[in-house]
């Protein structure tokens, strides 16, 4: 009964979709007030309805009703209660439902915090929201829907990949999915503010904590991922440049671009065209994503049954969102002409030098990722593009990008002295190199390319400190507002990631041995002695679990007991043990038993410096984002120049709307809003 | 057109021409990172020749396994039953490794027509097979048939 439920409430989500997604849009046209008030009862009917079947898939998995197919298939009688929940999400239908959920979830809270945003504006995006929810909607319920029963019911349950067992799993997904379907929201008034006629800056005021929030949430979903990969698949590796890994990385590189081109578009007025462009380029590669990980046109851990009608339902719907907003952008968006009187030497010059470079990552990236399947569809051949190829290209464009980030924040706007910049960036320069020759001078052995990949680094880090400091000597009273430490976060979290990432693979100890109890291996400042390995039944599985003695020098740290897994349904797992610690983790796994008695095994042992700055470097990302958002200056409303000449209108009530007045200081281009505005579109 | 603005035009130029140079030499470079994926068949009918890094696909011999005494090490052949490729490893095998069962092996050709692998992987699990190797499989099944061989005896073990 309660699955049928589950049915209905996801018939009548779409049926609030589909009717969310037509009337307000009318009613913006029509200016019909009531029409335009629909969109946050049908927002928030979406939400409740989409929740309460989320509510009821969930307790389908945990009473184990394996009369439905998805709990049949990804559950099991004797799967532990913490893994009920995540299993939710462990199949594709169940992920697309958790999707739609978050989806209606950013909906929500768009139609919950919009209330300082103009009538029409408000009403457009919340339909275009909708429109998207209905497409999401709408694939789950006719490709993948996940109340389908199984006749006759499977008694005890398939189980849920042992890859998916795990913490890690339970929240990957909905932070991940949180970015993924976050980057609809800037996407919406992207397409709202096309369709206003009015791609001046207002609405990108209103959009910025969306995109700050929506980026980090991706930032943290990746980074979880990654930890998760750390230490579920029983390598070592934090990233591999999967296709699975690259597809939630564009969008990501995208974001990161359109928040520096958002901050352009809201203080300067310029790059209005391309923000409306990054904004739909972010929320297309999301699509991408998806296609590319549910159609399963990839193999990795993350695809699921491969079924070519879902495959194709998502590369239609890609079609028809990205395609239908160029259209609008092309008819709309070329109407954008602003003249910039920045000079050459400004932060608009550089923050333009920030987004050309990581396009072009992200255009590296995706050449990679998808070469190889363009390769076979064009009958070339199988090729697959390595790890390295990526990691190579990649530092092409990443290390001018990060030489440029302390001159961004410190150059001014409009026009400044390359001269000036660079002075006051001296002391942080030398900071950086006196860090860098006393880092060598500790370690002497390391390479050259580890030495100039931490001078980049502490650059990165001493050049927002010295923003922080000269903030503080400059400034009186207030010295900085929450956009500014939300960059210094974001900026010091990238100095700290890549130091991370550069010590992790220029200096990483890993070591594949054969051992016996007793015998012992040495990686980096640590030795790492067999004790035996034993046998051992968990509540799913049988393992055996090796016991290892880890020593710095000759003092016992701890033990660690690394498990081979194997499940019930047959899958093995390599169950590592880690000893986690800032200055650098010991990782041990065991491979296979290599003699007949069982005694000597494959061990890892790795010894991986400084790779919690990896993930350190990446949560003081997603902090700095959020911290920006906070920002109050976002949340008071835009004035149009109409609306600021009849609030001044007790002084100069004749003056003809939309007459250039010369005093907008904050575009830079007091004729724009009069052209865009003209009576016939207003 | 102001000076500034020309400047800045003049630039995003250069830029554009940067990134773009770059990217055509990358792509370039990418010759010699391309995995290309071959067949123990493809490897014998020489299409190994100028391939940098050969991803082999196939299954693994049956008691074709052997494994050095004192290391990690280990070799094997890898068949598609019509040809078969040596290959040697000297890291831990994943989980799923079995004889007789699919493998992709990712690796230099060394002179005495062996593979030199960096990187193995194995099926996922019980019920799949990666589609290269099915589709190995199928060609070279096709091949043997042709030439009535009984495709057991692909190689001396």
């Amino acid at each position: 009964m309660m699955p049928e439920l589950g049915q209905v409430c996801l018939l009548l989500a779409l049926l609030l979709a589909g009717i969310t997604s037509i009337v307000p849009m009318i009613g913006s046209y029509t200016e019909n007030r009531r029409m335009m008030q629909v969109a946050s009862f049908g927002i928030s009917g979406q939400f409740v309805f989409t929740g309460f079947a989320f509510v009821l898939l969930t307790y389908a998995f945990l009473v184990q009703d394996f009369s439905v197919l998805n709990v049949a298939n990804n559950s099991n009688s004797e799967l532990p209660i913490g893994y009920r929940f995540s299993a939710v999400w462990g199949s594709h239908e169940g992920s697309l439902m958790l999707w739609a959920f978050v989806h209606t979830i950013w909906g929500l809270a768009l139609a919950l915090f919009s209330a300082s945003l103009p009538d029409k504006l408000r009403a457009r995006v919340l339909s275009v929201m909708s429109m998207i929810g209905f497409g999401f909607l709408s694939f789950m319920i006719f490709t993948s829907n996940p109340f389908d029963r199984m006749v006759p019911p499977n008694l005890d349950g398939n189980d849920l990949n042992p890859l998916l067992q795990d913490f890690g799993l339970i929240i990957h997904p909905p932070m991940l999915y949180m970015g993924y379907v976050g980057s609809a929201v800037p996407f919406a008034f992207a397409i709202a503010a096309l369709l206003e006629n009015r791609v001046d800056q207002s609405w990108v005021r209103y959009c910025r904590p969306w995109t700050n929030i929506a980026w980090a949430f991706l930032t943290v979903g990746i980074a979880l991922g990654s930890w998760w990969a750390y230490y579920e698949l029983g390598w070592g590796g934090w990233w591999f440049w999967d296709p699975v890994e690259n597809a939630s990385f564009l969008p990501w590189l995208v974001g990161a671009a359109l928040i520096h081109a958002q901050a352009v578009t809201e203080k300067r007025g310029t790059f209005r065209g391309w923000t409306l462009l990054l904004s739909i380029a972010m929320f297309s590669l999301s699509l991408l994503g998806t296609f590319l990980v549910r159609s399963g046109v990839i193999t990795s851990v993350h695809s699921f049954a491969s079924d070519p009608e879902r495959g194709l339902f998502i590369l239609v719907f890609l079609g028809i969102v990205t395609g239908g907003a160029l259209l609008l952008f092309a008819l709309r968006g070329s109407r954008v002409r602003v003249l910039s009187s920045a000079g050459l030497m400004s932060r608009e010059t550089l923050l333009l030098v920030n987004n050309i470079l990581l396009i072009s990552s992200c255009a590296l990236v995706m050449i990679g990722t998808l070469f190889p399947l363009l390769a076979e569809a064009l009958n070339l051949g199988k090729y697959s593009v390595g790890a390295p190829w990526f990691g190579k290209m990649f530092a092409l464009f990443s290390i001018p990008l990060l030489l440029l980030v302390p001159l961004g924040a410190f150059c001014r706007w409009n026009q400044d002295q390359l001269g000036r910049v660079l002075t006051q960036l001296l002391p942080a320069a030398g900071l950086a190199v006196f860090a860098t020759g006393f880092t060598w001078l500790m370690a002497r052995e390391m390479p050259i390319r580890v030495v100039l990949g931490l001078l980049v680094a502490f650059w990165v880090i001493a050049g927002t400190c010295a923003f922080l400091w000269r903030r503080w000597k400059v400034a009186s009273g207030k010295r900085y507002t929450l956009e500014m430490l939300g960059m210094a976060s974001a900026h010091l979290g990238l100095g700290l990631w890549l130091a991370g990432v550069v010590l992790v693979e220029g200096l990483s100890v890993e070591r594949d041995v054969r051992l016996t109890p007793g015998e012992q291996v040495e990686v980096g400042p640590y030795t790492v002695k067999m004790l035996g390995v034993a046998h051992r039944s968990g509540a799913n599985f049988e393992a055996d679990r090796g016991r290892f003695e880890i020593y710095r020098g000759t003092e016992l740290i701890t033990e660690l007991n690394p498990e081979k897994r194997k499940y019930r349904r047959g899958e093995v797992m390599t169950e590592a043990d880690i000893r986690p610690h800032i200055f650098g983790d010991v990782y041990v796994a065991l491979g296979e038993p290599l003699d007949d008695k069982g005694e000597a095994w494959g061990v890892r042992a790795y010894h991986k410096p400084f790779i919690r700055l990896i993930w350190l470097g990446a949560l003081l990302m997603a902090f700095g984002g959020v911290l920006a958002a906070a920002e109050r200056r976002l949340r008071t409303p835009v004035l149009t120049q109409q609306e600021k000449l009849s609030q001044d209108s007790g002084k100069n009530s004749g003056q003809i709307p939309g007459a250039p007045s010369g005093s907008d200081s904050n575009s830079g281009v007091p004729a724009l809003n009069a052209t865009l505005n003209s009576p016939g579109n207003a | 057109m102001n000076e500034a603005r020309k400047k800045r035009i003049a630039l995003v130029c250069l830029l554009l021409l940067g990134v773009g140079s770059a990217t055509a030499l990358a792509l370039v470079g990418a010759r010699e990172q391309l995995n290309v994926f071959l067949s123990p068949s493809d490897i014998a009918a020489g299409k190994a020749v100028n391939v940098h890094r050969v991803r082999l696909g196939g299954l693994v011999k049956e008691g074709s396994v052997w494994r050095d005494p004192s290391s990690v090490a280990v070799r094997f052949k890898v068949t598609d039953r019509n040809q078969c490729v040596t290959v040697n490893f000297d890291k831990i095998l994943p989980d799923l490794f079995r004889e007789g069962d699919s493998v992709i092996a990712s690796g230099f050709m060394q002179a005495d027509g062996s593979l030199k692998a960096y990187e193995i992987l194995a099926k996922h699990d019980e019920n799949y097979m990666p589609p290269e190797v099915a589709e190995t499989m199928a060609k070279a099944k096709a091949i043997a048939a042709q030439a009535k061989l009984d495709h057991t005896q692909d190689c001396a073990p």
